[in-house]
């Protein structure tokens, strides 16, 4: 289940290619991709140091945090990314903004191929992303508008003194913040507004893709709410695209045209928003939906999510998701399911990866308790 | 009696255009085995409560009033070494922060072992099997092949993982929990949640939950506090503060939650913004964002008062039968 393996998904992904021009349905974009990703992987050595490796007598060990992913991002959607802790996001996140490179598949950007090392610099400017930890992204010597007005000088986007002020006040403003706060340290702010910079750095290059990783975890609900707006109508009147990866259904059910579902390393269900959270297709998705946590629970147990968190160094055979899932049968412990198209129900455009859902042995209603 | 009990605590930082008031004249108490849910606006004033209690205002911040005291005895003027080993041993910390609280130069293992051999008193091989059943428990899968790696091979969350991990090490009777659980997606955050709880159950320990997560202060806490502009606006039994908010900034918070059920196009959000902390506004901090604000909200500042089976702090609740 490793190298190789035709790319999954590319041709279902709702976004692709064969419905090119037709009319724009709801949470179902048409127009070409703006990213694609094809067949891409990624792995860690993560190896003991050779030595100790001797002595220990321990094996070389491969971590492979992304494993065959292939996903499209439509010119001006967002796409959920959401999935277990550790299961990948980030890692997908900093290899489409080039941190890492990918051990193997390719990474297209508006058609041009950005996963190697030249390619990159044109198009950094409009490809930007909001960190999941606000703290260690922030330069703890550099004042506030020193950071916002880092990207602003590095692209020339405004030229004089003043002028970059003017833009890095207006950026502030825009998240919330005030012109003054510019002065000060990142450890003089709050969690929440430390992630206010984080964004109106991101958003300094007027970039036409931001990559979102967590980026409203660290805010309170309120704050939250105004961030989420704030990104809303910019995708409005700017045109941007998203990915947004969060552990919040909820907030992905707000922001997203289409979700992904990862589980150790791959997608196993994408599909349009509303259809992923009125009848979820793969088991997991189902788990995870049952777990989410409701106000009106006060006091009451929730749903628990069953089984073993599973382990990256030694992934399960087969299905990765079979030892944790109630519907699992031969089949799912030794063939890997494939991203397909759902069968039921009848206009779904949902791609799941999973034995059971093609087979039709799963009902459209969530009885995955 | 209160495990933790905060009274009249001011965290203030002097600056060159005066006094800047940060958590202003706070008070509450946290029960052994209770859950007290803290909630609020970003840059309430939440995070430096709980370093206030901890004792890591960093200079030139400075509790300014007040005192805090574990187990009836004062901490908050405890001099460092002693606070050190309170810190450890007696309450345990999550930061907000979880990279910094980790070394990037050691393993995982070594970070917890060392925490666990200073205040418990066990050898290293002991220690090293109770750091494997901490990973566990935080939902580390296959710890004895995670141990010996370094911060930077974990995620996010797992990092966060850690951080609790540690913070429970030494067995402390209070835990000052500060977001911990934002990073990590709802399954795992079950999991934390459940270890909480049975900390709490079986071993009588109390815990400060610092967070924005509804869902998880629903389900963990057993009171809740609400704090504005570096104040408790309100506090209460968990179900009432949710389900019949008595502060109009609690009724707003309470409005601004997405939720999965729902397909509104805009969040409400509470219009304007937190004041700063250079220009906090006379009377009610909140009045200048509140629909139903009078003249007495302009000119007086509200204590905690009775409202329903909570206390808020708003002039609606005011009535002859008033408690400071
Ligand atoms: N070292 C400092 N110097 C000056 N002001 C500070 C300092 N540390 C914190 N503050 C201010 O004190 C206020 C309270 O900060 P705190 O970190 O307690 O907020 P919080 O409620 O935890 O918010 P969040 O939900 O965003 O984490 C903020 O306005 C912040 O800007
Ligand atoms: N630089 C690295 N070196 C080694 N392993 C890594 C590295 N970065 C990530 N990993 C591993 O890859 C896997 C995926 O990590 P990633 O950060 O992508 O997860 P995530 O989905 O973002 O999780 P979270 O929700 O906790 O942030 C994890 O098992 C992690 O330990
Ligand atoms: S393929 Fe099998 S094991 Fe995997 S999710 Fe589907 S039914 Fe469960
Ligand atoms: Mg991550
Ligand atoms: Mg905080």
């Amino acid at each position: 289940m490793s190298a190789g393996g035709p790319p999954q998904g590319a041709n279902f992904a709702p976004g692709g290619t064969a419905q090119r021009r037709t009319p724009q349905a709801r949470g179902e974009r048409t127009s070409t991709p703006l990213l694609e990703l094809i067949d891409v992987a990624r792995y860690f050595d993560v190896s003991l140091p050779w030595l100790n490796r001797l002595i220990e007598r321990k094996p070389r060990q491969i971590l492979k945090a992304v494993d065959g992913v292939s996903l499209t991002i439509a010119e001006g959607e967002t796409l959920g990314l959401v999935g277990e802790s550790g299961c990948g996001k980030s890692t997908i996140a900093r290899l489409i903004v080039g941190l890492y490179r990918p051990t193997r598949g390719e990474i297209r950007f508006a058609g041009r191929r950005i996963d190697f090392a030249d390619a990159e610099l044109a198009l950094r400017r409009t490809i930007q992303m909001i960190f999941q930890d606000p703290y260690a992204s922030l330069n703890p010597r550099w004042r506030v508008a020193d950071i916002v007005a880092e990207p602003i000088r590095a692209h020339g986007i405004a030229q004089t003194p003043r002028e970059v002020d003017a833009r890095v006040t207006a950026l502030l403003e825009q998240v919330g913040l005030a012109g003054a706060d510019g002065r000060k340290y990142p450890h003089q702010f709050s969690g929440g507004q430390r992630q206010r910079v984080s964004i109106a750095r991101a958003l300094a290059t007027n970039p036409a893709f931001l990559v979102c990783d967590e980026p409203t975890s660290a805010l309170d609900v309120s704050v939250q709410a105004q961030v989420l707006n704030l990104m809303r109508n910019l995708q409005r009147e700017l045109g941007l695209t998203y990915l947004f990866i969060s552990h919040n259904l909820a907030v992905v059910h707000h922001v997203a045209d289409r979700v992904g579902v990862m589980y150790l390393g791959r997608i196993v269900e994408l599909a349009p928003t509303h259809e992923l959270f009125t009848s979820p297709q793969h088991p997991y998705t189902r788990m995870l939906l049952a777990a989410v946590p409701d106000l009106s629970l006060t006091g009451k147990p929730r749903t628990a999510v069953a089984g073993e968190v599973p382990n990256p160094l030694d992934p399960p055979s087969g299905c990765a998701f079979h030892p944790r899932c109630p519907y699992a049968n031969e089949r799912c412990r030794v063939e890997t399911p494939m991203l397909k198209r759902a069968p039921t129900p009848a206009g779904a455009t949902a791609v799941a990866a999973c034995h059971a859902v093609e087979e039709g042995r799963l009902t459209t209603v969530l009885d995955a308790a | 009696m209160a495990l933790l009990a905060v009274e009249r605590l001011r965290v203030e930082f002097p600056t060159r255009r005066g006094l800047l008031i940060a958590v202003d004249d706070v008070s509450f108490s946290i029960a052994p085995g209770e859950v007290l849910g803290v909630v609020g606006e970003s840059g309430a004033g939440k995070s430096l409560t709980g370093a206030a209690i901890i004792g890591l205002i960093d200079r030139p911040g400075r509790i300014g009033a007040g005192q805090v005291l574990l187990d009836g005895r004062r901490i908050d003027n405890l001099p460092p070494e002693a606070m050190r080993r309170v810190r450890g041993r007696e309450i345990g910390a999550v930061f907000q922060d979880p990279l910094t609280s980790l070394n990037p130069l050691y393993t995982i293992g070594r970070q917890l072992i060392e925490t666990i051999t200073t205040h418990l008193d066990m050898s290293q091989a002991e220690a090293r099997r109770r750091a494997l059943d901490l990973l566990a428990e935080v939902g580390i899968a296959a710890p004895q092949r995670r141990i010996d790696h370094y911060p930077h091979q974990f995620s996010g969350g797992m990092r966060q993982r850690v951080v609790i991990a540690l913070a429970l090490a030494a067995k402390p009777k209070l835990i000052i929990a500060d977001e911990p659980t934002t990073a990590l997606d709802v399954s795992i955050q079950a999991q934390i949640i459940a270890l909480l709880k049975r900390l709490c159950r079986d071993h009588g320990t109390a815990v400060m939950l610092i967070t924005h997560d509804m869902g998880v202060i629903a389900e963990t806490a057993d009171r809740v506090a609400v704090m504005y502009a570096g104040r408790i606006v309100e506090i209460g039994p968990v179900g009432d503060v949710i389900h019949r908010p008595q502060h109009p900034y609690t009724q707003g918070l309470m409005g601004s939650i997405p939720s999965i059920v729902d397909e509104r196009d805009d969040l409400a959000q509470i219009d304007g913004a937190m004041p700063r902390l250079t220009a906090i506004p006379a009377g009610c901090p909140f009045h200048p964002r509140c629909a139903y604000a009078f003249d007495r909200c302009r000119a007086e500042r509200p204590d905690l008062m009775r409202a329903g089976t909570s206390l808020a702090a708003c002039w609606l609740h005011a009535s002859p039968a008033r408690i400071a």
